[in-house]
Protein backbone atom coordinates (compact mmCIF):
# COMPACT_ATOMS: atom_id res chain seq x y z
CA UNK A 1 0.00 0.00 0.00
CA UNK A 2 2.76 1.81 0.95
CA UNK A 3 6.31 2.15 -0.30
CA UNK A 4 9.32 4.42 0.45
CA UNK A 5 12.72 4.29 -0.81
CA UNK A 6 15.82 5.42 0.05
CA UNK A 7 14.37 8.45 1.32
CA UNK A 8 16.96 11.34 2.30
CA UNK A 9 15.50 14.75 3.69
CA UNK A 10 16.40 17.56 5.24
CA UNK A 11 15.85 20.95 7.06
CA UNK A 12 18.18 23.28 5.68
CA UNK A 13 21.45 22.19 6.12
CA UNK A 14 20.75 19.42 8.95
CA UNK A 15 20.02 15.95 6.85
CA UNK A 16 17.60 14.39 9.43
CA UNK A 17 16.31 10.89 6.95
CA UNK A 18 19.07 9.56 5.74
CA UNK A 19 17.87 6.51 3.16
CA UNK A 20 14.85 5.65 4.88
CA UNK A 21 13.23 2.51 3.06
CA UNK A 22 10.01 1.07 4.64
CA UNK A 23 6.50 -0.50 3.51
CA UNK A 24 3.25 -0.66 4.40
CA UNK A 25 1.04 -3.10 3.59
CA UNK A 26 -3.14 -2.96 3.81
CA UNK A 27 -4.50 -4.01 6.93
CA UNK A 28 -1.75 -3.31 9.46
CA UNK A 29 -0.61 -1.92 11.69
CA UNK A 30 3.24 -0.51 11.51
CA UNK A 31 5.03 1.08 14.04
CA UNK A 32 8.23 3.29 13.49
CA UNK A 33 9.98 3.45 16.47
CA UNK A 34 13.67 5.38 18.06
CA UNK A 35 14.99 8.24 19.93
CA UNK A 36 14.33 12.13 19.25
CA UNK A 37 15.47 13.22 16.51
CA UNK A 38 16.14 9.89 14.59
CA UNK A 39 14.02 11.30 11.66
CA UNK A 40 10.25 9.49 12.45
CA UNK A 41 8.44 12.78 12.01
CA UNK A 42 10.34 13.93 8.95
CA UNK A 43 9.53 10.56 7.34
CA UNK A 44 6.09 11.06 8.20
CA UNK A 45 5.96 14.56 7.20
CA UNK A 46 7.65 13.51 3.66
CA UNK A 47 4.93 11.06 3.49
CA UNK A 48 1.99 13.09 4.35
CA UNK A 49 3.30 15.83 1.76
CA UNK A 50 4.56 18.58 4.21
CA UNK A 51 8.14 18.32 3.34
CA UNK A 52 9.50 17.44 -0.13
CA UNK A 53 12.32 14.93 0.14
CA UNK A 54 15.45 15.31 -1.08
CA UNK A 55 15.47 12.32 -2.99
CA UNK A 56 14.06 9.01 -2.20
CA UNK A 57 10.49 8.03 -3.60
CA UNK A 58 7.67 7.55 -1.43
CA UNK A 59 4.56 5.41 -3.42
CA UNK A 60 1.02 5.41 -2.10
CA UNK A 61 -1.14 2.40 -3.84
CA UNK A 62 1.39 2.43 -6.53
CA UNK A 63 1.33 6.04 -7.47
CA UNK A 64 4.62 8.06 -7.13
CA UNK A 65 3.66 11.40 -4.57
CA UNK A 66 6.42 13.20 -5.33
CA UNK A 67 4.10 15.65 -6.87
CA UNK A 68 1.15 15.50 -5.43
CA UNK A 69 0.70 18.45 -2.82
CA UNK A 70 -0.32 17.66 0.78
CA UNK A 71 -3.87 18.76 0.50
CA UNK A 72 -4.34 16.25 -2.61
CA UNK A 73 -2.87 13.56 -0.78
CA UNK A 74 -5.78 13.81 2.23
CA UNK A 75 -8.36 13.10 -0.95
CA UNK A 76 -6.01 10.03 -1.90
CA UNK A 77 -6.95 8.62 1.76
CA UNK A 78 -3.36 9.05 3.09
CA UNK A 79 -4.50 11.00 6.80
CA UNK A 80 -2.03 12.57 9.00
CA UNK A 81 -2.62 12.89 12.40
CA UNK A 82 0.36 14.95 13.05
CA UNK A 83 2.90 15.33 16.34
CA UNK A 84 1.73 17.62 18.93
CA UNK A 85 -2.21 17.36 17.75
CA UNK A 86 -2.21 20.63 15.94
CA UNK A 87 -6.05 21.28 16.35
CA UNK A 88 -7.61 24.52 15.28
CA UNK A 89 -7.71 26.27 18.54
CA UNK A 90 -10.17 28.47 17.98
CA UNK A 91 -12.28 26.25 16.30
CA UNK A 92 -15.23 24.42 17.87
CA UNK A 93 -14.64 20.43 18.45
CA UNK A 94 -17.56 19.96 16.00
CA UNK A 95 -15.98 22.28 13.76
CA UNK A 96 -12.54 20.39 14.05
CA UNK A 97 -14.19 17.62 13.31
CA UNK A 98 -15.84 19.20 10.56
CA UNK A 99 -12.81 20.40 8.36
CA UNK A 100 -11.70 16.44 8.84
CA UNK A 101 -14.25 15.86 6.57
CA UNK A 102 -13.40 18.78 4.08
CA UNK A 103 -12.68 16.75 1.08
CA UNK A 104 -15.89 15.06 1.39
CA UNK A 105 -19.22 15.75 0.08
CA UNK A 106 -20.93 12.39 1.34
CA UNK A 107 -23.35 14.29 3.90
CA UNK A 108 -25.23 11.05 5.10
CA UNK A 109 -21.44 9.38 5.72
CA UNK A 110 -20.07 12.68 7.33
CA UNK A 111 -22.79 12.46 9.76
CA UNK A 112 -22.44 8.56 10.40
CA UNK A 113 -18.85 9.38 11.06
CA UNK A 114 -19.79 12.04 13.53
CA UNK A 115 -21.25 9.62 15.28
CA UNK A 116 -18.89 7.16 15.21
CA UNK A 117 -16.17 9.35 16.61
CA UNK A 118 -18.36 10.47 19.16
CA UNK A 119 -19.12 6.91 19.62
CA UNK A 120 -15.18 6.23 20.33
CA UNK A 121 -14.86 9.38 21.81
CA UNK A 122 -17.95 10.19 24.05
CA UNK A 123 -16.41 13.24 26.24
CA UNK A 124 -16.20 15.18 22.16
CA UNK A 125 -19.72 15.04 22.03
CA UNK A 126 -19.92 16.21 25.34
CA UNK A 127 -17.21 19.56 24.71
CA UNK A 128 -19.17 19.61 21.27
CA UNK A 129 -19.54 23.50 21.13
CA UNK A 130 -16.55 24.31 22.85
CA UNK A 131 -13.43 25.82 21.57
CA UNK A 132 -10.33 23.40 21.09
CA UNK A 133 -8.32 25.57 22.50
CA UNK A 134 -9.56 24.75 26.35
CA UNK A 135 -9.79 21.49 26.11
CA UNK A 136 -7.36 18.90 28.21
CA UNK A 137 -4.25 17.83 25.97
CA UNK A 138 -6.00 14.28 26.27
CA UNK A 139 -9.03 15.94 24.78
CA UNK A 140 -6.93 17.23 22.34
CA UNK A 141 -5.30 14.32 21.29
CA UNK A 142 -8.95 12.64 21.10
CA UNK A 143 -10.16 15.11 19.07
CA UNK A 144 -6.70 15.30 16.82
CA UNK A 145 -7.37 11.19 16.01
CA UNK A 146 -11.31 12.00 15.57
CA UNK A 147 -10.64 14.49 12.79
CA UNK A 148 -8.14 12.38 11.06
CA UNK A 149 -11.17 9.42 11.27
CA UNK A 150 -13.41 12.00 9.40
CA UNK A 151 -11.55 11.77 6.56
CA UNK A 152 -12.23 8.39 6.07
CA UNK A 153 -8.53 7.29 5.52
CA UNK A 154 -7.06 3.95 4.21
CA UNK A 155 -4.03 4.79 5.21
CA UNK A 156 -3.31 6.51 8.63
CA UNK A 157 -0.30 7.96 10.42
CA UNK A 158 -0.65 8.83 13.34
CA UNK A 159 2.70 11.21 14.93
CA UNK A 160 3.20 10.76 18.71
CA UNK A 161 -0.23 10.23 19.93
CA UNK A 162 0.68 9.21 23.64
CA UNK A 163 2.83 11.93 23.69
CA UNK A 164 2.51 14.06 26.91
CA UNK A 165 -0.52 11.86 27.96
CA UNK A 166 -1.57 10.12 31.57
CA UNK A 167 -1.36 6.41 31.19
CA UNK A 168 -4.96 6.25 31.65
CA UNK A 169 -5.83 8.45 27.99
CA UNK A 170 -2.61 6.67 26.22
CA UNK A 171 -4.37 3.51 27.18
CA UNK A 172 -7.78 4.48 25.07
CA UNK A 173 -5.82 6.16 22.34
CA UNK A 174 -4.35 2.74 21.64
CA UNK A 175 -7.49 0.79 22.08
CA UNK A 176 -8.88 3.26 19.47
CA UNK A 177 -5.80 2.49 17.30
CA UNK A 178 -6.46 -1.29 17.37
CA UNK A 179 -10.25 -0.68 17.05
CA UNK A 180 -9.77 1.54 13.78
CA UNK A 181 -7.54 -1.07 12.83
CA UNK A 182 -9.93 -3.94 12.97
CA UNK A 183 -12.06 -1.94 10.70
CA UNK A 184 -9.62 -2.02 7.93
CA UNK A 185 -8.16 1.00 8.83
CA UNK A 186 -4.44 1.09 7.84
CA UNK A 187 -1.97 2.41 10.23
CA UNK A 188 1.24 3.76 10.74
CA UNK A 189 2.23 4.73 14.15
CA UNK A 190 5.40 6.50 14.91
CA UNK A 191 5.71 6.67 18.88
CA UNK A 192 8.65 7.50 21.62
CA UNK A 193 6.64 5.10 24.21
CA UNK A 194 8.00 1.41 21.98
CA UNK A 195 6.55 -0.73 24.57
CA UNK A 196 3.14 0.34 23.68
CA UNK A 197 3.53 0.86 20.48
CA UNK A 198 5.14 -2.70 19.47
CA UNK A 199 1.84 -4.20 21.90
CA UNK A 200 -0.43 -2.81 19.37
CA UNK A 201 1.49 -2.96 16.01
CA UNK A 202 2.11 -5.74 13.67
CA UNK A 203 5.40 -5.40 12.34
CA UNK A 204 8.19 -2.30 13.73
CA UNK A 205 10.71 -0.33 12.46
CA UNK A 206 13.34 0.81 14.54
CA UNK A 207 15.12 4.19 13.04
CA UNK A 208 18.79 5.31 14.39
CA UNK A 209 20.19 8.77 13.10
CA UNK A 210 17.91 8.51 9.90
CA UNK A 211 18.45 4.96 9.00
CA UNK A 212 16.62 1.97 9.31
CA UNK A 213 18.49 -0.25 11.83
CA UNK A 214 16.27 -2.93 12.35
CA UNK A 215 12.78 -4.47 10.51
CA UNK A 216 10.89 -7.22 12.21
CA UNK A 217 7.62 -8.42 13.56
CA UNK A 218 6.98 -6.42 16.58
CA UNK A 219 6.63 -9.63 18.99
CA UNK A 220 10.15 -10.53 17.95
CA UNK A 221 11.36 -6.51 18.89
CA UNK A 222 9.66 -6.41 21.85
CA UNK A 223 11.65 -9.69 22.77
CA UNK A 224 15.11 -8.64 21.04
CA UNK A 225 17.67 -7.69 23.84
CA UNK A 226 19.16 -4.52 22.17
CA UNK A 227 15.62 -3.23 21.65
CA UNK A 228 15.06 -3.54 25.00
CA UNK A 229 18.07 -1.99 26.10
CA UNK A 230 17.55 1.29 23.98
CA UNK A 231 13.82 2.04 23.48
CA UNK A 232 12.49 -0.24 26.74
CA UNK A 233 14.32 0.63 29.72
CA UNK A 234 15.48 -2.86 30.38
CA UNK B 1 -24.26 70.48 23.39
CA UNK B 2 -26.35 67.61 22.73
CA UNK B 3 -26.61 68.10 19.05
CA UNK B 4 -22.47 68.90 18.87
CA UNK B 5 -22.10 65.41 20.50
CA UNK B 6 -24.15 63.72 18.37
CA UNK B 7 -22.98 65.36 15.17
CA UNK B 8 -19.57 64.47 16.09
CA UNK B 9 -20.88 60.99 16.82
CA UNK B 10 -22.19 60.49 13.27
CA UNK B 11 -19.05 61.49 11.48
CA UNK B 12 -17.12 59.64 13.60
CA UNK B 13 -18.83 56.61 12.95
CA UNK B 14 -19.25 57.43 8.92
CA UNK B 15 -15.59 57.84 9.18
CA UNK B 16 -14.82 55.24 11.30
CA UNK B 17 -17.07 52.54 9.23
CA UNK B 18 -14.37 53.15 5.94
CA UNK B 19 -11.70 53.00 8.21
CA UNK B 20 -13.24 49.82 9.06
CA UNK B 21 -13.50 48.11 5.38
CA UNK B 22 -9.87 49.10 4.55
CA UNK B 23 -8.82 47.69 8.21
CA UNK B 24 -10.49 44.27 7.48
CA UNK B 25 -8.56 43.67 4.42
CA UNK B 26 -5.30 44.21 6.06
CA UNK B 27 -6.27 42.26 9.38
CA UNK B 28 -7.43 39.39 7.08
CA UNK B 29 -4.10 38.85 5.06
CA UNK B 30 -2.47 39.08 8.23
CA UNK B 31 -4.31 36.31 10.02
CA UNK B 32 -3.65 34.12 7.16
CA UNK B 33 0.10 35.01 6.34
CA UNK B 34 1.16 37.00 9.51
CA UNK B 35 2.22 39.83 6.32
CA UNK B 36 1.52 43.41 6.54
CA UNK B 37 0.04 44.01 2.92
CA UNK B 38 1.59 47.65 2.64
CA UNK B 39 -0.05 47.66 -1.23
CA UNK B 40 -3.57 47.25 0.08
CA UNK B 41 -4.66 51.00 0.80
CA UNK B 42 -3.04 52.05 -2.80
CA UNK B 43 -5.66 49.29 -4.06
CA UNK B 44 -8.05 50.92 -2.41
CA UNK B 45 -6.91 54.50 -3.93
CA UNK B 46 -6.72 53.00 -7.40
CA UNK B 47 -10.45 51.63 -7.24
CA UNK B 48 -11.84 55.38 -6.23
CA UNK B 49 -10.29 56.48 -9.45
CA UNK B 50 -12.01 54.47 -11.27
CA UNK B 51 -15.04 55.39 -9.35
CA UNK B 52 -14.25 59.18 -10.72
CA UNK B 53 -13.75 57.77 -13.86
CA UNK B 54 -17.27 55.80 -14.23
CA UNK B 55 -18.63 58.42 -12.41
CA UNK B 56 -17.58 60.86 -15.55
CA UNK B 57 -17.97 58.37 -18.43
CA UNK B 58 -20.92 57.53 -17.24
CA UNK B 59 -22.30 60.79 -16.57
CA UNK B 60 -23.56 60.22 -13.08
CA UNK B 61 -25.00 63.68 -11.40
CA UNK B 62 -27.30 65.05 -8.76
CA UNK B 63 -29.79 65.36 -11.78
CA UNK B 64 -30.23 61.86 -12.66
CA UNK B 65 -33.32 60.33 -11.42
CA UNK B 66 -33.37 58.31 -8.45
CA UNK B 67 -34.36 55.35 -9.56
CA UNK B 68 -30.94 55.33 -12.18
CA UNK B 69 -29.13 56.65 -9.84
CA UNK B 70 -28.92 53.49 -7.85
CA UNK B 71 -28.94 51.44 -9.99
CA UNK B 72 -25.44 52.51 -11.81
CA UNK B 73 -24.32 53.56 -8.16
CA UNK B 74 -24.37 49.74 -7.60
CA UNK B 75 -22.97 49.01 -11.24
CA UNK B 76 -20.10 51.33 -9.98
CA UNK B 77 -19.61 49.47 -6.40
CA UNK B 78 -19.68 46.09 -8.28
CA UNK B 79 -17.53 47.32 -10.75
CA UNK B 80 -14.53 48.84 -7.80
CA UNK B 81 -15.11 45.68 -5.62
CA UNK B 82 -14.05 43.22 -8.81
CA UNK B 83 -11.58 45.75 -9.78
CA UNK B 84 -9.99 45.91 -6.41
CA UNK B 85 -10.06 42.50 -5.46
CA UNK B 86 -8.75 41.37 -8.54
CA UNK B 87 -6.07 43.69 -9.05
CA UNK B 88 -4.95 42.48 -4.80
CA UNK B 89 -5.70 38.55 -5.78
CA UNK B 90 -3.06 39.31 -9.20
CA UNK B 91 -0.82 41.55 -6.87
CA UNK B 92 -0.31 38.13 -4.41
CA UNK B 93 -0.35 35.79 -7.14
CA UNK B 94 2.49 37.64 -8.98
CA UNK B 95 4.59 39.21 -6.27
CA UNK B 96 3.92 38.11 -2.62
CA UNK B 97 3.29 34.03 -3.36
CA UNK B 98 6.74 33.46 -4.82
CA UNK B 99 7.98 34.65 -2.06
CA UNK B 100 6.28 32.93 0.70
CA UNK B 101 8.72 30.85 1.85
CA UNK B 102 11.19 33.71 1.84
CA UNK B 103 12.62 35.68 5.10
CA UNK B 104 9.49 37.92 6.21
CA UNK B 105 11.18 41.21 5.10
CA UNK B 106 11.23 39.70 1.27
CA UNK B 107 7.19 40.05 0.77
CA UNK B 108 7.43 43.34 2.89
CA UNK B 109 9.75 45.00 1.30
CA UNK B 110 7.73 43.99 -1.96
CA UNK B 111 4.76 45.17 -0.41
CA UNK B 112 6.06 48.53 -0.36
CA UNK B 113 7.73 48.70 -4.07
CA UNK B 114 4.17 47.43 -4.75
CA UNK B 115 2.69 50.16 -2.54
CA UNK B 116 4.81 52.94 -4.44
CA UNK B 117 4.23 51.59 -7.97
CA UNK B 118 0.17 51.53 -7.14
CA UNK B 119 0.89 55.55 -6.08
CA UNK B 120 2.63 56.22 -9.31
CA UNK B 121 -0.40 54.40 -11.48
CA UNK B 122 -2.37 56.88 -9.58
CA UNK B 123 -0.44 60.26 -10.63
CA UNK B 124 -0.50 58.44 -13.96
CA UNK B 125 -4.28 57.68 -13.98
CA UNK B 126 -5.35 61.18 -12.67
CA UNK B 127 -2.75 63.16 -15.11
CA UNK B 128 -3.94 63.63 -19.09
CA UNK B 129 -5.80 60.14 -18.55
CA UNK B 130 -8.41 61.67 -16.10
CA UNK B 131 -7.91 65.64 -17.91
CA UNK B 132 -11.91 65.34 -18.80
CA UNK B 133 -12.84 65.16 -15.11
CA UNK B 134 -11.06 68.57 -13.98
CA UNK B 135 -8.05 68.48 -12.33
CA UNK B 136 -6.26 66.76 -15.01
CA UNK B 137 -3.17 67.93 -16.41
CA UNK B 138 -2.16 68.00 -12.85
CA UNK B 139 -1.61 64.61 -12.15
CA UNK B 140 -0.68 65.02 -8.41
CA UNK B 141 -3.26 67.70 -7.58
CA UNK B 142 -6.67 66.62 -5.90
CA UNK B 143 -9.69 65.54 -7.73
CA UNK B 144 -13.46 66.54 -6.89
CA UNK B 145 -15.65 63.97 -6.62
CA UNK B 146 -18.88 65.26 -7.29
CA UNK B 147 -21.50 65.13 -5.06
CA UNK B 148 -23.83 62.83 -7.09
CA UNK B 149 -26.58 62.11 -3.84
CA UNK B 150 -29.35 64.50 -2.83
CA UNK B 151 -28.20 67.03 0.02
CA UNK B 152 -31.46 67.03 2.30
CA UNK B 153 -30.97 67.10 5.68
CA UNK B 154 -33.15 64.19 7.02
CA UNK B 155 -32.53 64.58 10.27
CA UNK B 156 -35.53 66.92 11.20
CA UNK B 157 -37.56 64.28 9.19
CA UNK B 158 -36.15 61.64 10.54
CA UNK B 159 -36.07 62.24 14.16
CA UNK B 160 -39.39 64.19 14.52
CA UNK B 161 -37.81 67.27 16.21
CA UNK B 162 -36.44 70.39 15.23
CA UNK B 163 -32.45 70.34 15.54
CA UNK B 164 -29.44 71.89 14.07
CA UNK B 165 -28.08 68.10 13.38
CA UNK B 166 -27.18 67.53 9.48
CA UNK B 167 -27.75 63.52 8.72
CA UNK B 168 -27.24 63.33 4.71
CA UNK B 169 -28.11 60.55 2.59
CA UNK B 170 -24.85 59.41 2.54
CA UNK B 171 -24.32 59.33 6.06
CA UNK B 172 -26.86 56.54 6.37
CA UNK B 173 -25.58 55.30 2.50
CA UNK B 174 -21.87 54.97 4.62
CA UNK B 175 -23.41 53.52 7.37
CA UNK B 176 -26.04 51.37 6.01
CA UNK B 177 -23.56 49.63 2.95
CA UNK B 178 -20.29 48.78 5.70
CA UNK B 179 -23.16 47.01 7.93
CA UNK B 180 -24.53 45.18 5.57
CA UNK B 181 -20.60 44.20 4.16
CA UNK B 182 -19.57 43.99 7.27
CA UNK B 183 -22.57 41.18 8.33
CA UNK B 184 -21.90 39.34 4.95
CA UNK B 185 -18.35 39.04 5.59
CA UNK B 186 -19.46 37.20 8.96
CA UNK B 187 -21.57 35.76 7.91
CA UNK B 188 -19.13 33.70 5.03
CA UNK B 189 -16.03 33.79 7.55
CA UNK B 190 -18.80 31.94 10.29
CA UNK B 191 -20.40 29.55 8.34
CA UNK B 192 -19.33 28.81 4.81
CA UNK B 193 -17.17 26.25 4.12
CA UNK B 194 -14.86 28.90 2.63
CA UNK B 195 -14.88 30.88 5.83
CA UNK B 196 -13.97 27.80 7.83
CA UNK B 197 -11.06 26.88 5.34
CA UNK B 198 -9.89 30.31 6.46
CA UNK B 199 -10.44 30.53 9.61
CA UNK B 200 -8.41 26.62 10.39
CA UNK B 201 -5.83 27.94 7.55
CA UNK B 202 -5.15 31.41 9.91
CA UNK B 203 -5.12 29.36 12.91
CA UNK B 204 -2.81 26.40 11.53
CA UNK B 205 -1.42 26.21 8.30
CA UNK B 206 0.19 23.35 8.06
CA UNK B 207 -3.14 21.60 9.64
CA UNK B 208 -5.02 23.27 7.25
CA UNK B 209 -3.08 21.39 4.60
CA UNK B 210 -3.62 18.01 6.30
CA UNK B 211 -7.56 18.50 6.30
CA UNK B 212 -7.12 18.58 2.51
CA UNK B 213 -7.60 22.76 2.07
CA UNK B 214 -5.56 24.32 -0.58
CA UNK B 215 -3.78 26.76 1.50
CA UNK B 216 -2.86 28.51 -1.82
CA UNK B 217 -6.44 28.76 -3.05
CA UNK B 218 -7.45 30.35 0.07
CA UNK B 219 -4.97 32.93 0.91
CA UNK B 220 -6.14 34.19 -2.78
CA UNK B 221 -9.41 34.00 -1.62
CA UNK B 222 -8.54 36.47 1.25
CA UNK B 223 -6.84 39.03 -0.99
CA UNK B 224 -9.78 38.62 -3.21
CA UNK B 225 -12.28 39.51 -0.52
CA UNK B 226 -10.05 41.92 1.42
CA UNK B 227 -9.55 44.19 -1.62
CA UNK B 228 -13.32 44.10 -2.90
CA UNK B 229 -13.80 45.22 0.96
CA UNK B 230 -11.67 48.08 -0.32
CA UNK B 231 -13.13 48.43 -3.11
CA UNK B 232 -16.55 49.07 -1.83
CA UNK B 233 -14.52 51.19 0.95
CA UNK B 234 -13.49 53.22 -1.83
CA UNK B 235 -16.98 54.41 -3.27
CA UNK B 236 -18.23 55.03 -0.27
CA UNK B 237 -15.27 57.07 0.77
CA UNK B 238 -15.29 59.36 -2.60
CA UNK B 239 -19.26 60.07 -1.64
CA UNK B 240 -18.04 61.00 1.48
CA UNK B 241 -14.87 62.87 1.29
CA UNK B 242 -15.74 64.13 -2.36
CA UNK B 243 -11.89 64.60 -2.83
CA UNK B 244 -9.76 62.10 -4.18
CA UNK B 245 -5.90 62.13 -4.63
CA UNK B 246 -2.92 59.62 -5.83
CA UNK B 247 -1.59 59.68 -1.72
CA UNK B 248 -5.16 59.05 0.00
CA UNK B 249 -4.57 55.25 -0.11
CA UNK B 250 -1.49 55.73 1.81
CA UNK B 251 -2.63 57.96 4.04
CA UNK B 252 -6.09 56.23 5.01
CA UNK B 253 -4.18 52.72 4.57
CA UNK B 254 -1.84 54.02 7.46
CA UNK B 255 -5.00 55.04 9.94
CA UNK B 256 -6.67 51.61 8.73
CA UNK B 257 -3.43 49.74 9.47
CA UNK B 258 -3.53 51.17 12.88
CA UNK B 259 -7.26 50.69 13.12
CA UNK B 260 -6.16 46.82 12.60
CA UNK B 261 -3.58 46.71 15.24
CA UNK B 262 -5.98 48.37 18.11
CA UNK B 263 -8.19 46.09 17.41
CA UNK B 264 -6.01 43.17 17.27
CA UNK B 265 -4.82 42.15 14.16
CA UNK B 266 -5.81 39.35 12.86
CA UNK B 267 -9.15 39.76 14.45
CA UNK B 268 -12.21 40.27 12.25
CA UNK B 269 -13.98 42.41 14.89
CA UNK B 270 -11.44 43.79 15.75
CA UNK B 271 -10.92 45.43 12.97
CA UNK B 272 -14.59 47.38 13.08
CA UNK B 273 -14.42 48.04 16.68
CA UNK B 274 -10.70 49.94 15.71
CA UNK B 275 -12.20 51.43 12.51
CA UNK B 276 -15.11 53.10 14.76
CA UNK B 277 -12.69 53.45 17.83
CA UNK B 278 -10.33 55.16 15.17
CA UNK B 279 -13.18 57.53 13.76
CA UNK B 280 -14.85 58.40 17.06
CA UNK B 281 -11.43 59.84 18.66
CA UNK B 282 -10.68 61.83 15.06
CA UNK B 283 -14.21 63.52 15.23
CA UNK B 284 -14.52 64.30 18.88
CA UNK B 285 -10.59 65.51 18.99
CA UNK B 286 -11.32 67.70 15.84
CA UNK B 287 -14.29 69.18 18.44
CA UNK B 288 -13.16 69.57 21.28
CA UNK B 289 -9.55 70.06 20.80
CA UNK B 290 -8.68 71.23 17.64
CA UNK B 291 -8.31 69.60 13.98
CA UNK B 292 -4.51 70.99 13.81
CA UNK B 293 -3.82 68.28 17.05
CA UNK B 294 -5.82 65.68 15.41
CA UNK B 295 -2.67 63.39 14.68
CA UNK B 296 -0.98 64.23 17.75
CA UNK B 297 -4.26 63.03 19.96
CA UNK B 298 -5.11 60.07 18.25
CA UNK B 299 -2.34 58.33 17.91
CA UNK B 300 -1.68 59.36 21.56
CA UNK B 301 -4.49 57.56 22.55
CA UNK B 302 -4.05 54.68 19.93
CA UNK B 303 -0.14 54.51 22.10
CA UNK B 304 -2.51 54.23 25.87
CA UNK B 305 -4.20 52.09 23.88
CA UNK B 306 -1.55 49.68 22.92
CA UNK B 307 0.12 50.36 26.32
CA UNK B 308 -2.43 48.53 28.51
CA UNK B 309 -3.39 46.17 26.10
CA UNK B 310 -0.56 45.37 23.53
CA UNK B 311 -2.17 42.88 21.45
CA UNK B 312 -5.14 44.68 21.12
CA UNK B 313 -8.90 45.63 21.98
CA UNK B 314 -9.80 41.77 21.06
CA UNK B 315 -6.77 40.02 20.39
CA UNK B 316 -5.50 37.59 22.46
CA UNK B 317 -2.63 38.33 24.78
CA UNK B 318 -1.70 34.57 25.25
CA UNK B 319 -0.71 32.48 22.16
CA UNK B 320 -2.71 28.86 22.80
CA UNK B 321 -0.51 26.32 24.07
CA UNK B 322 0.11 24.27 21.09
Amino acid sequence: MLEVRDLHAAYGAILAVNGVTLDVRSGEIVTLIGANGAGKTTTLNCIAGLLKPKSGSVRFDGEDLARVPAHDIVRRGLVMAPEGRRVFPRMTVAENLEMGAFTRKDKDGIRADFERVYGLFPILLERAQQVAGTLSGGEQQMLAVGRAMMARPRLLLLDEPSLGLAPLIVKRIFEVIRTLNEAGTTILLVEQNARMALKTAHRGYVLETGQVTMVDDAARLLADARVQAAYLGE
Amino acid sequence: MFDTIAQQLIIGLTNGMVFALVALGYTMVYGILEFINFAHGDVFMLAAFLALTLVGALDVTQQTPPGTLAALLLGIVVACALFAGGLNYAIDRVVYRPLRRAPKLAPLVSAIGVSFILQNVGLFWGGSAMAVFGGGGQAAAPKAFPDILPQTNLAASLFGVETKLTLLPKDLLVMGASVVIMAALYGLVRHTKLGKAMRATAQDPNAARLMGIDVDKVVGATFLIGGALAGVAAVVYSLYINTIHYQMGYQNGLYAFTAAVVGGIGNIPGAVLGGLVLGLVRAFSDQFIGAQWQPAVLFGILIVILVFRPAGLLGSTAREKV
